[in-house]
C-alpha cells in the first residue's frame, strides 16, 4: 500500500514560456539528506534545507551564460560541479560565494551531464557519447573526446548507478524514432548498446526511470500511450557481447490516457511494485491529466493520487519532488513493502469469498504476463476498460442518469444490467456508478438505492472505481447497500471500514479485507462506548463459535475464528489505555484476559504433546510383511 | 531386463543352535565349532571362514568342549562320553564311555600325546593317544567337586583345574594336587553361591588365569599359588577364556555378550620389565553368553548362545584394509537347507529333527514393480516328515517333479515315494533300499526323476535307479586316486548325460552318466566351490567358490568358456569380491540361456552373459540408477551382473520353471526373537 503524504512548497519558480518545459533542470542531492540542490532552467543552482523549506545557499553564472545541465555533488571531494554553455565544467565549494572565482575548465566537446552518486566518483557524460571521469577530464581538459554516437542520433536521458564494485552510466538515444539504451561500464570500461522495442505507434518514449535492484538494471519508461514498460539488463555479464541487443520488455502498468496521447507525464519507480506517476489522469476523474498517481504494478492498482498541474517528478529518499506552475512541491510517500496480503488487505476468508463472490485476487503471472487477463479478474479487466474507452459514455448520448427521475434512472439500470455483453457493461457499470454518486451527493433529493444495489450486484464495481459509493450509502443509512458493498468490494479503504463500524456492527465489517498498519489509526477514532460494544460484541461472536466450531457452514458468510481474534487484538491495541481507565470495561477485561490465560494453558499443553504426535505422524507403517507373499520386482 | 513375480517366503522357521564350544587347530587353520546340538561344523579359516564340513548332531550327544590333535579332532560332553570324529566321513569314529559321569572339559597336552578330561565325579582323567585310538592312562588325585575346567602347561608337567570355589594346580606325573587357589565368591546376594570358575589358562611363567561366574578374571601366581590381580568385569559369568599363542593376550566371553582383552605390557614405558595383565579393549559383538572363545593370530572368534559366529579381527595386525580385516559374522551354514522343485512348485526345509514339504501359493493377478499380488491360493505345508533314530538329518533333496524325497542320516538313507493328487498327498517309503546305500552327505535326484545320486564315502557316488515300484543299485562312481574328502556340492545336467560332484578338498570330477565313467576333473583352484551348477541347454559349469571367484567350464569341451576366460582377464568387480558371504546356490533362467541366477545371504544376482562385464570403475550396484534413467539412457549403463538386495537373509533364492523366483527369506530378527531374553539389554542413555 503507498500512500501520498501531505505536501509541501519548497520553492517557488519562475515561469518559463513554455509551459511544457520544466522550469528546472534538476534536482539532486547532496550528502546532508535533507539537502536538495535545485538547478533551474537559467542560471542559477540553489542548494535547499527540505525540511525548513529554506535556501541555505545560491549561486548564480553571469548574464549571457546559460547553465546547461543540473549541478550535482561530488560526494568525494565534497564539491558542486555544473556545467554552463555545453563546455565548461565548473567546480565549487559550499563556502565559495561567487560561481565566477570558481574552478573552470573548457572541454573540447559539448557536455550531456554530468552524473554523480555516493560512493562513486563523478563521471561526465558528452553528448556523443563518450564518458569520462570528471578527474581525469579536469586534469586534462584539452583531451580529445571520441565520437560515441553516430550522426543523428540525439541523447534523451540519462543516469548513473553505482552498485558495490560496479559503476553504471545508462543513456537512453533516438535517432530516427528508433529509441537505444546504452549501458556503459566504468573500470573496465564497456559499452553495450540495447535498441529497445519499438511501441505501435513509433511513439518515443516520454520519461525513463532506472533502478538497481537484484543485481539488475531495472529501466522504467513510459510511452505517451500510457504504457509503462520495463526492461531488465543484468549489472554482470553480457561483457564479451558485441554489437547491437534487442532489449526485452515487459509490459507493467497501462495507464489510462483520456482523451489523445500523453504530452509531457513522467513515471519514476519508487520500488520494485510502485511507480509515480505525473502528467497521467486519474481513471475516476472525467478529466484532466494533471494527477500525480502511485500506481501499484504488481496488482494493477491505483494506490494515491493528488490533483495538481504538473508534468515531472523526481523522487528522492522517500519524497517526490514535484514542480508545477511556480512552485516546487514536494510530496513525501510510503510504500509498504509489497505484498498480496497488504496490497489487498488481510484477504477475506477464501472459502467465503469464492462461495459468495467472483471477486477473487487475480493471479500475479495472468497480471505481470497477461496483457489480457481473462476470467476472474474481474476489477483489473473493469479498471482497464474504464480507463481505456475514455469515459465516452455520456459524451456519446445524453442519458436520463445525467438529470432524469429516479424511476427512469432505476429503468436505465435495469437495462444496463440485462445487457449480456460483459466488457461493455463493466465500463458502463463503472461509469454509471460514478454519476449517480455525483448525482446524488450533488442533489440531495436524488437517492437510488435499488438502482446502486443492483449495479453493486454486477461485481463489476469496486470502491476505487466509485470511491464515494460506500460513504453515500452510509450517510444515507442505507445499510443493505452498506453491507452489499462490504461484501463485493475488495478493497474497502480502513477509514471507511471505520466510518462504518460507527454506524454499525455486522459480520460483514468483520471480514472486509485491511492492513493493520492503516486500520489501526482510524480505529482510534472510534470513542470508548463505541469500543466496548464492540469488544462485546466480538466476545459474543467468539464464544457461540468457539462453542459450535464445527457447526460452521462454509455457505454461511460468518467471520473465522481468526478474524474475529484480529479484531480483539487491534482493538485492544487501539484502545488499551482508554479501556484500563474505564470502569465498565472492566469485568470484559478481566473476561478477556481470563480467556487468554487459558489459551495460551492450552496451546502450552498443545505444544508439549505436538512433537510426540509429529513422530507419530512420522512414523511410517512398517511393511507388514507376512510370512508369504508374491510380489513384482523389475531387475533392469 | 524385466519383471518377475516373486515368491517370498518366510515360513521356514530355520533355528540355529547355540555354540557351545570351539577349537581352533593353528597348524591347519581349521575352527572347530561345536553347537548345543551336539553337531560340529568345520570352518577353513585360511578360505574365507568356509564352512567346509559339517558332521550332524544326536539327540543324546552333548558337547562340552572340543580339542584338537594333531589333526585329529576330539569332543567328550555331559554323555561321559570322549568321541573322536571321522573327518573324511563326517561322523563319529567311535565314542568311548570315561566312566566318570558327565564330562565338562577335554584337553590334550602341546606334545598331542595324552588328552585330560574334567569329569563331574572330581576326577582328572589322562588318557594316551593312540595311532587310531585313545587309552585309559590314569587319574589324577581324585578332588571333592566337578572339575569344570582344564589347562595344561606348556611343559606338559602340570594341568590347572578349575573347580567350585578353588582352582587346583597338579603335578602330572605324581598326579598330586600342589596347589589350590580359593576363589572369592560373588558381592552381594550371590554370596551364599558357589563360584564357578568356568575357565582357567595355565601360561608359560606359571602363571594361572581364571574367569568365573562371580564376574571376575584372575590372574595368580601358579608357583606360590598367590592371587597377584582380580579384574571384576561384569555382573553376570565369565564363560570362556582364550589366550594368544604369543602368551600376550587373554581374551574373556561373558554373559552379557561381551568379549575383554587383557594384555601383559608394561603400565609405563619406563619400566618395561613390570609386565601386568592390564583390561584392555572390549567387543561387543553378541547379546548373549560368549561360550565359546578362540584367540587366533590375527582375530578373535567368538560364538554363543546367539548363534552366530563372529570373527573380529585385530586391527593392528593389518597393515591395510583387506578382506580379512573386516569383521566376519557368520549367520548362516553355508550349504543348501532347502531343496526346491521347479517343476512342481514344492519346497522341501531341512531341520536336523524333521523335513517340511511346502506347496507355494499362487496368485493370478498382474501388478506392476513393487506391487504385492493377491494371493488366489495360500501356500500349505503338505508334509512333516519327522526322523527316526537318535541321528540328525545331514542332508535331502528332492526331485523337480515332486515325486520323491530322501534324507539321510549318518546312520541311514531313506527314500519316499509322494503322490499328490488335487489335495491329497500320500507319502510312501521305499522299503528296500540297496545294501550299499547306508549313508550319504549329499543327495540329489536326476532332472528326469529316474535316478538318484548318493555321495558316499571318500568322494565315491552311488548311483540308484528309481522305478514306480523299486528302487535299484545301479553303479558306483568312485575316483581312482585323489582326495578322499567328502562330497559337499553335486549336480546334474538336465538331459541327464552329467554329473558333476565336488569335495572339501576343491576337487570337481565331472562323469558321464550313460558311460558311468569319469568324464573330466575340473582344474583345481585353490578355494573350495560354494556352489555349482550344470546349464540345461550348453552344459556349461557354473562354479562359484569360496573367494567369490567365479568360473564357467565347459563340460563338452573340457575346458573353461571363453566368457569364463574374460571374466578372468578382466578380474571379478571389487565390490563383488568383498561380499562376506558365500554363493550357496546356482540355477539358470530355462528361457534365457543367457541367464544365471545365484545368490548369496545378502543378495541374488542374475548374471545376464550378453552383457558387458563390469570394469572397476563400473557402479556394480546399479540397480538403482538403471531404474532413474530413461528408456534411452539404460543400454550404455547395463552390465552383466544385476543384483537385487531386496530380499534379506536368504536361505534360498531359485527360478520355477514357471519364470518366477523362489526366495526364502530367514529373518535375523526371528532368530533373535526365539533366544532367550539376555541378561543384560542396552537400554537408552546407560
Amino acid at each position: 500500500m503507498a500512500t501520498l503524504c501531505e505536501g509541501f512548497t519548497l520553492c517557488g519558480l519562475v515561469q518559463t514560456q513554455n509551459a511544457s518545459d520544466s522550469p528546472i533542470q534538476g534536482i539532486e542531492l547532496d550528502e546532508d539528506s535533507d539537502h536538495a540542490v535545485v538547478t533551474d532552467s537559467t542560471r542559477s543552482v540553489t542548494l535547499y534545507k527540505v525540511s525548513d523549506q529554506k535556501p541555505l545557499g545560491s549561486w548564480t553564472v553571469k548574464q549571457g551564460q546559460l547553465l546547461t545541465c543540473p549541478a550535482v555533488f561530488n560526494f568525494q571531494t565534497k564539491e558542486y560541479v555544473v556545467v554552463s554553455d555545453n563546455k565548461v565544467i565548473r567546480v565549487w565549494k559550499d563556502e565559495d560565494l561567487n560561481l565566477d572565482k570558481a574552478f573552470k575548465a573548457t572541454v573540447t566537446a559539448d557536455v550531456w551531464r554530468v552524473h554523480s552518486a555516493p560512493g562513486g566518483e563523478p563521471v561526465v557524460l558528452f553528448q556523443r557519447g563518450a564518458v569520462r571521469f570528471l578527474d581525469s577530464l579536469l586534469s586534462a581538459p584539452q583531451q580529445p573526446i571520441e565520437d560515441v554516437l553516430s550522426e543523428e542520433e540525439v541523447i534523451r536521458w540519462s543516469a548513473s548507478i553505482v552498485a558495490e564494485e560496479q559503476h553504471f552510466v545508462l543513456f537512453t538515444t533516438e535517432q530516427n524514432g528508433e529509441c537505444c539504451l546504452y549501458v556503459q561500464r566504468l573500470n573496465p570500461n564497456t559499452l553495450q548498446k540495447y535498441r529497445l522495442e519499438r511501441e505501435d505507434s513509433g511513439a518515443s518514449p516520454l520519461s525513463f526511470s532506472a533502478s538497481l535492484r537484484d543485481k539488475h538494471l531495472n529501466l522504467l519508461y513510459l510511452y505517451p500511450n500510457g504504457c509503462v514498460y520495463q526492461s531488465v539488463v543484468a549489472a554482470r555479464g553480457y561483457v564479451g557481447l558485441e554489437g547491437v541487443q534487442d532489449l526485452p520488455r515487459s509490459l507493467r502498468l497501462r495507464l489510462p490516457v483520456g482523451e489523445g496521447e500523453l504530452g509531457a507525464a513522467s513515471a519514476v519507480a519508487l520500488d520494485e511494485a510502485h511507480v509515480a506517476v505525473v502528467g497521467v489522469p486519474h481513471p475516476s476523474a472525467r478529466t484532466g491529466k494533471d494527477f500525480l498517481c502511485i500506481w501499484n504494478t504488481n496488482f494493477q492498482t491505483l494506490q494515491a493520487g493528488i490533483l495538481r498541474n504538473w508534468s515531472f517528478v523526481w523522487c528522492y529518499l522517500g519524497k517526490l519532488f514535484v514542480p508545477h506552475g511556480k512552485a516546487l512541491s514536494i510530496i513525501p510517500y510510503e510504500c509498504q513493502k509489497s505484498s498480496l496480503a497488504s496490497a489487498l488487505g488481510k484477504l477475506r476468508h477464501t472459502g467465503i469469498a469464492v462461495s459468495k463472490s467472483s471477486v477473487a485476487v487475480p493471479s500475479w503471472n495472468t497480471l505481470l504476463h497477461g496483457d489480457q487477463p481473462q476470467g476472474p479478474t474481474k476489477i483489473v479487466e473493469t479498471r482497464k476498460s474504464v480507463r481505456n474507452v475514455k469515459l465516452g459514455v455520456n459524451c456519446v448520448q445524453p442519458q436520463p442518469h445525467q438529470t432524469g427521475p429516479v424511476d427512469e434512472v432505476q429503468r436505465e439500470v435495469e437495462v444496463l444490467v440485462s445487457r449480456g455483453d460483459a466488457q461493455d457493461l463493466q465500463l458502463s457499470v463503472g461509469q454509471l456508478a460514478c454519476h449517480l454518486v455525483a448525482r446524488s451527493q450533488a442533489e440531495t433529493a436524488f437517492y437510488t438505492p435499488v438502482a446502486l444495489a443492483q449495479l453493486v450486484q454486477t461485481q463489476f464495481l469496486c470502491h476505487s472505481v466509485c470511491p464515494g459509493l460506500l460513504l453515500l450509502s452510509l450517510e444515507h443509512k442505507d445499510y443493505f447497500l452498506c453491507q452489499l458493498c462490504l461484501q463485493l468490494f475488495p478493497d474497502i479503504p480502513e477509514v471507511v471500514t471505520c466510518a462504518c463500524l460507527k454506524t454499525f456492527i455486522s459480520n460483514e465489517v468483520l471480514q472486509t479485507p485491511y492492513s493493520d498498519n492503516f486500520l489501526l489509526p482510524h480505529l482510534k477514532d472510534l470513542d470508548t462506548q463505541q469500543v466496548i460494544l464492540f469488544l462485546q460484541y466480538l466476545q459474543f461472536v467468539y464464544l457461540k463459535y468457539s462453542q459450535d466450531v464445527y457447526t460452521q457452514t462454509a455457505g454461511l458468510r460468518s467471520p473465522t475464528m481468526t478474524q474475529i481474534i484480529d479484531w480483539v487484538c487491534l482493538l485492544l491495541d487501539a484502545h488499551f489505555t482508554v479501556l484500563v481507565m474505564a470502569p465498565d470495561a472492566k469485568g470484559l477485561l478481566s473476561n478477556l484476559q481470563s480467556f487468554v490465560k487459558s489459551q495460551v494453558k492450552l496451546f502450552s499443553e498443545l505444544g508439549k504433546i505436538e512433537s510426540s504426535l509429529q513422530e507419530l505422524h512420522k512414523m511410517k507403517l512398517s511393511k507388514d510383511i507376512s510370512q508369504y507373499s508374491i510380489e513384482v520386482i523389475e531387475l533392469f | 531386463m524385466g519383471e518377475f513375480k516373486v515368491h517370498r517366503v518366510r515360513f521356514f522357521d530355520y533355528m540355529p543352535t547355540a555354540i557351545r564350544a570351539m577349537a581352533f587347530n593353528a597348524h591347519t587353520e581349521r575352527l572347530a565349532l561345536a553347537r548345543m546340538d551336539g553337531s560340529v561344523e568345520i570352518f577353513n579359516f585360511t578360505d574365507h571362514y568356509f564352512q567346509e564340513k559339517v558332521i550332524p548332531g544326536k539327540d543324546s550327544r552333548s558337547t562340552e568342549s572340543l580339542c584338537w590333535v594333531g589333526g585329529r579332532l576330539f569332543s567328550a560332553g555331559l554323555n561321559g562320553e570322549i568321541t573322536e570324529y571321522d573327518l573324511e566321513n563326517l561322523r563319529p569314529k567311535y565314542s568311548l564311555e570315561a566312566y566318570g559321569g558327565p564330562i565338562w572339559t577335554i584337553i590334550s597336552n602341546t606334545q598331542g600325546t595324552q588328552l585330560a578330561i574334567g569329569c563331574e565325579d572330581g576326577t582328572v582323567k589322562l588318557f594316551e593317544v593312540l595311532e587310531e585310538h585313545i587309552q585309559f592312562e590314569r587319574n589324577l588325585d581324585r578332588q571333592k567337586g566337578r572339575i569344570i575346567s582344564l589347562s595344561w602347561h606348556p611343559s606338559g608337567t602340570h594341568i590347572a583345574a578349575g573347580m567350585m570355589d578353588m582352582i587346583r594346580v597338579f603335578d602330572v606325573p605324581t598326579g598330586h594336587a600342589v596347589q589350590r587357589l580359593l576363589v572369592d565368591r560373588g558381592f552381594g546376594g550371590s554370596k551364599s553361591q558357589e563360584t564357578v570358575v568356568w575357565s582357567v589358562a595355565f601360561l608359560s611363567d606359571h602363571t594361572v588365569v581364571s574367569g568365573d561366574s562371580a564376574g571376575k578374571v584372575q590372574v595368580w601366581d601358579g608357583h606360590t599359588g598367590t592371587l597377584v590381580k582380580t579384574h571384576l568385569v561384569t555382573k553376570w559369568d565369565v564363560l570362556a577364556l582364550s589366550v594368544s599363542k604369543d602368551e600376550s593376550s587373554v581374551v574373556a566371553g561373558t554373559s552379557e555378550g561381551t568379549v575383554i582383552q587383557f594384555q601383559f605390557i608394561a603400565p609405563t614405558l619406563h619400566q618395561q620389565q613390570d609386565k601386568e595383565w592390564v583390561r584392555t579393549r572390549t567387543f561387543k559383538n553378541h547379546t548373549h553368553d560368549v561360550r565359546a572363545l578362540a584367540e587366533i593370530e590375527t582375530a578373535i572368534v567368538s560364538g554363543g548362545m546367539d548363534t552366530h559366529l563372529v570373527v573380529r579381527p585385530l586391527l593392528e595386525k593389518f597393515d591395510e584394509k583387506s578382506h580379512a580385516s573386516g569383521l566376519r559374522k557368520i549367520h548362516f551354514p553355508h550349504r543348501n537347507l532347502v531343496s526346491c522343485a521347479k517343476k512342481a512348485g514344492l519346497l522341501l526345509f531341512q531341520f536336523p529333527g524333521q523335513l517340511e514339504l511346502w506347496r507355494l501359493g499362487d496368485s493370478d493377478g498382474h501388478g506392476k514393480p513393487g506391487d504385492r499380488l493377491p494371493l488366489k491360493r495360500k501356500p500349505e505345508k503338505l508334509l512333516l516328515l519327522k526322523r527316526k533314530g537318535e541321528d540328525h538329518i545331514c542332508c535331502s533333496a528332492l526331485s523337480s517333479c515332486g515325486g520323491w524325497l530322501a534324507y539321510s542320516t549318518v546312520s541311514c538313507v531313506r527314500i519316499y515315494r509322494l503322490q499328490t493328487d488335487n489335495n491329497n498327498i500320500s507319502i510312501t517309503k521305499v522299503s528296500k533300499l540297496p545294501k550299499a546305500l547306508r549313508s550319504a552327505h549329499q543327495l540329489c535326484f536326476s532332472s528326469d526323476s529316474s535316478k538318484m545320486f548318493a555321495a558316499s564315502s571318500q568322494s565315491s557316488v552311488l548311483v540308484i535307479a528309481l522305478t514306480q515300484s523299486e528302487c535299484k543299485y545301479v553303479h558306483t562312481l568312485k575316483p581312482k586316486s585323489g582326495s578322499r574328502q567328502p562330497i559337499h556340492l553335486m549336480t546334474t545336467s538336465v538331459d541327464g548325460k552329467w554329473l558333476a560332484a565336488a569335495n572339501s578338498d576343491c576337487e570337481i570330477r565331472v562323469y558321464n552318466l550313460q558311460k558311468l565313467k569319469l568324464h573330466c576333473i575340473v582344474p583345481v583352484y585353490g578355494s573350495c566351490p560354494s556352489a555349482m551348477g550344470i546349464h540345461p541347454t550348453t552344459n556349461n559349469m557354473t562354479v562359484v567358490h569360496a573367494d567369490q571367484q567365479l568360473f564357467e567350464y565347459s563340460i563338452v569341451e573340457k575346458q573353461y568358456t571363453d566368457w569364463s576366460r574374460k571374466l578372468q582377464k578382466q578380474g571379478l568387480h571389487n565390490v563383488w569380491l568383498d561380499r562376506d558371504t558365500p554363493v550357496t546356490h546356482v540355477t539358470f533362467n530355462p528361457k534365457n540361456p543367457n541367464q544365471v541366477v545365484l545368490h548369496d545371504m545378502h543378495m541374488f544376482c542374475i548374471i545376464d552373459q550378453s552383457l558387458p562385464l563390469p570394469d572397476q570403475k563400473t557402479q556394480f550396484y546399479n540397480q538403482m540408477t538403471l531404474r532413474s534413467l530413461s528408456e534411452q539412457e539404460r543400454p550404455s549403463h547395463l552390465h552383466a551382473f544385476k543384483i537385487c538386495k531386496t530380499f534379506q537373509d536368504l536361505l534360498c533364492v531359485s527360478l520355477l520353471d514357471d519364470q518366477s523366483l523362489v526366495v526364502v527369506e530367514r529373518p535375523l530378527l526371528a532368530i533373535t526373537s526365539q533366544l532367550p531374553a539376555p541378561v543384560r539389554q542396552k537400554k537408552f542413555a546407560t
